[in-house]
């Protein structure tokens, strides 16, 4: 009796989830390849962001210190075009106060048309996208070779995000021997292929904290990586926060919704 | 099974209407008092989960068209405006976004469901052709939608999907030039892909009602696959018990769509499509979205392109004709012993064909080789190859290969000759080959040779045996 009832209950209920669960295991199975013939990109180590996870937020002070790492180094040849500078005093992102990000823009200069219609410098305003620091991808490649990407959305923009940007900026080392590198290319197996036209962007000690964290290279690369996700997905915080909401909701619903459906049928047979 | 209306309207007003338009009648006969078999099982829930899924996508796609901009300059942008400035833009987005994927999840469910308990056949093969036909306008609509945010997957999936119409003999480009609007993807292509990606939707919309009209006119088959008898004892009406376990159904499939939208929004979706479009730089690794990848697989499984075209499209084809290629008496594989192994099976099949379709044709899945040596540089191991190859009568590319190893920190290049290998596109083959076979050879086989299990004589009964079953237990 309790093996047909096993059987009936495999039959009707529970076969799909068998079923599924055979297919991931021949997934698996199959995803287990032979060594492939091209030098494959390493596998990037795992972080364990503060934003990572459905309770995960920024942490404001490592967006403050990403900033200080973008602003630095990264964007002397990197644009970021979808960052305005008001962004940085919004809500979850890295907290800088309105006072702080009208000085911080003024640092910059953008170019208007005046009444008299003609080209004329002014100081960048909150609201004023933050500067590229060429006029055109063009111009970029005219001076370094290849025009560096974007980096608006570039933490979602790469198989791996926030951890292959920390792996790549941690990956630089010397090409194994025997591996010659194309001129202008540099070794870093993260990077697919292993050769990028980028150099090694950042060392240890290259920027002065104020908060007095330490400036490992490993610090300083996951403060620009955390920045940098902030930047692609800037209403993280908010999405996490109405998530939680919105699924406490669906569970009470589906609860109360489970129960009126077994009272409505009760009288079925 | 739709039978005689059992509306009375309640007062002097409803009275009016009815003798004037009678809508309230119509509402009362399609939701309220409509009787559905009392033995339907939540796989039944899909129908009403995917009106849902279509109401979600028209109300977001409304809202996020109002903030697109629909040019190859400004598209990328203005989503990532969306995104950024516009009040719950990201919220929308990224309900859209993943609402295509809980559509599609829900429509193969849907499609699966009729496939098992023959829900295609006599007398519902109107109902299943006009299912059939909402699919592809889905796929279509997908299509479209996916081409709008301009980046590389939009343009270069854009590119690989015209592309195809290419292959049609004569017309063939002249055809995808009319396409494009041009002589490849780009201005006007968007601009028409936007406009279509509004425009199916209602189209879908507009055949759902045959649908479901087609379905109140035959009635709901039913887990057991044998007609209602008594509607008395083998029905219950909609309201309140069909839409209260719809209701249900519903709120457990939004659990998870919201699992997806605010916890993996990005999870079904290419990393690539975050870069901007670019026609000068073509992709390492052009995919389409997951649903489209089983046909993905077809197509590739064929080493001519237009047959691959012919093939992929009649895997959609053949399902028209389904329910004229199944000869079997009883509809529910509940009663089909054979067919019941057969359905788990292609069912496999066609997630197994889904997988290679994300896959590199040419990953090798088993094999094996004889190596010849380890060379220092890739010239030596080459040199290495084509003297073995020009010895045994082999050809260099297909026969052999090299492979890049690290060892100590020093290359080495790994000169072997491939005995055996079986790849991505070798399983496709196979898989696409059992896919038509199912359809186009055991479907009519089956109901040939099977020998159902006996059928219960109504529903009631049915419903009955299984309690009593229960209670022995």
């Amino acid at each position: 009796m309790m093996k047909t009832m096993i059987q009936s209950v495999l039959g009707r209920r529970a076969m799909g989830v068998v079923m599924a669960g055979a297919v991931i295991a021949t997934g698996f199975a199959f995803g287990v390849q032979p060594a492939s013939a091209a030098s494959e990109a390493h596998e990037p180590e795992a972080i364990d962001w503060s934003f990572n996870g459905p309770f995960g937020t920024y942490d404001k002070s490592q967006l403050r210190r990403g900033f200080k790492v973008f602003k630095e180094v990264c964007a002397t040849c990197h644009s970021a075009h979808l960052l305005k500078f008001r962004n940085l005093a919004e809500e979850g992102g890295p907290a800088f106060s309105e006072a702080q990000v009208k000085v911080i823009a003024a640092e910059y200069t953008i170019e208007e048309l005046n009444g008299d219609g003609d080209m004329e410098e002014r100081p960048r305003l909150p609201k004023d996208p933050f500067p590229s620091p060429y006029a055109n991808p063009e111009q970029a490649a005219a001076a370094l070779g290849v025009a560096p990407p974007d980096l608006s959305v570039m933490a979602k923009a790469r198989e791996g995000g926030p951890d292959y940007i920390h792996a790549l900026l941690m990956g630089y080392q010397d090409p194994p021997e025997g591996r010659e590198m194309a001129p202008g290319t540099h070794y870093n197996p993260y990077f697919p292929g292993g050769a990028i036209a980028m150099p090694a962007p950042l060392f240890a000690d290259q920027v002065e904290y104020e908060d007095g964290t330490p400036t490992t290279l490993d610090q300083e690369s996951q403060d620009v990586t955390a920045f940098l996700m902030w930047v692609a997905e800037p209403k993280l915080e908010q999405r996490h926060e109405m998530g939680f909401q919105v699924l406490i909701y669906l569970i009470a619903l589906a609860g109360i919704l489970y129960f009126a459906t077994r009272k409505v049928w009760s009288d079925v047979h | 099974m739709s039978g005689e209306s059992t509306y009375t309207p309640g007062n002097g007003l409803t009275r009016w209407l009815d003798d004037r338009l009678p809508v309230l009648r119509l509402v009362n006969d399609s939701f309220v008092d409509y009787p559905t078999p009392k033995n339907l099982n939540y796989w039944w829930t899909f129908g009403g989960i995917l009106s849902m899924c279509l109401g979600i996508q028209i109300i977001t796609g409304i809202i996020l068209a109002m903030h697109y901009t629909p040019n190859v300059d400004l598209a990328f942008a203005s989503v990532e405006h969306i995104m950024r400035d516009v009040n719950y833009g990201w919220l929308l987005r990224y309900i859209h976004a993943n609402g295509a994927s809980m559509f599609f999840i829900a429509v193969y469910i849907h499609m699966f469901r009729g496939l098992y308990y023959g829900s295609y056949k006599a007398p519902r093969e109107v109902l299943w052709i006009l299912g059939v036909l909402i699919y592809l306008l889905m796929m279509a609509t997908a299509f479209f939608g996916y081409v709008l945010p301009w980046g590389q997957m939009s343009f270069w999936g854009a590119t690989v999907i015209t592309n195809l119409f290419g292959a049609i003999p004569i017309v063939g480009d002249p055809i995808r030039e009319w396409l494009w609007g041009g002589f490849s993807v780009g201005n006007p292509t968007l601009n028409r892909f936007f406009s279509l990606h509004y425009l199916f939707p209602f189209l879908i919309a507009g055949v759902t009602i045959l649908h479901v009209w087609a379905l109140h006119v035959t009635g709901q088959n039913n887990p057991s696959g044998i007609e209602v008898k008594d509607p008395a004892k083998d029905t219950v009406k909609f309201t309140p018990y069909a839409t209260v376990k719809d209701a249900f159904g519903m709120s457990v499939f939004l659990i998870l769509f919201a699992y997806f939208v605010f916890y993996n929004p990005n999870g079904l979706g290419e990393a690539a499509n975050y870069v901007e479009a670019n026609p000068l730089q073509t992709p390492a690794h052009i995919v389409p979205e997951w649903y489209l990848l089983p046909f993905y697989a077809i197509l590739r499984a064929v080493p001519d392109k237009l047959g691959g075209v012919l093939l992929m499209f009649a895997a959609i084809g053949v399902l028209f004709v389904l329910p004229w290629l199944d000869t079997s008496k009883v509809r529910s594989a509940r009663f089909r012993p054979l067919y019941r192994q057969f359905f788990w099976i292609h069912l496999v099949v066609c997630i197994i064909l889904g997988w290679c379709g994300a896959q590199l044709p040419s990953n090798v899945l088993f094999g094996s080789d004889t190596q010849i040596g380890i060379y220092d540089t890739r010239g030596e191991a080459l040199e290495a190859v084509t003297t073995a190859a020009k010895e045994q009568g082999l050809s260099p590319e297909d026969d052999f290969k090299v492979e890049e190893h690290v060892e100590d920190n020093k290359l080495e290049f790994v000169a072997s000759r491939v005995d055996f290998a079986f790849d991505v596109t070798d399983l496709s083959r196979i898989l696409t080959i059992y896919y038509f076979l199912h359809f186009l050879v055991l479907f009519p086989v089956l109901g040939l040779v099977e020998r159902p299990q006996s059928l219960p004589s109504s529903i009631s009964e049915s419903v009955l045996g299984k309690k009593a079953a229960t209670a022995e237990a």
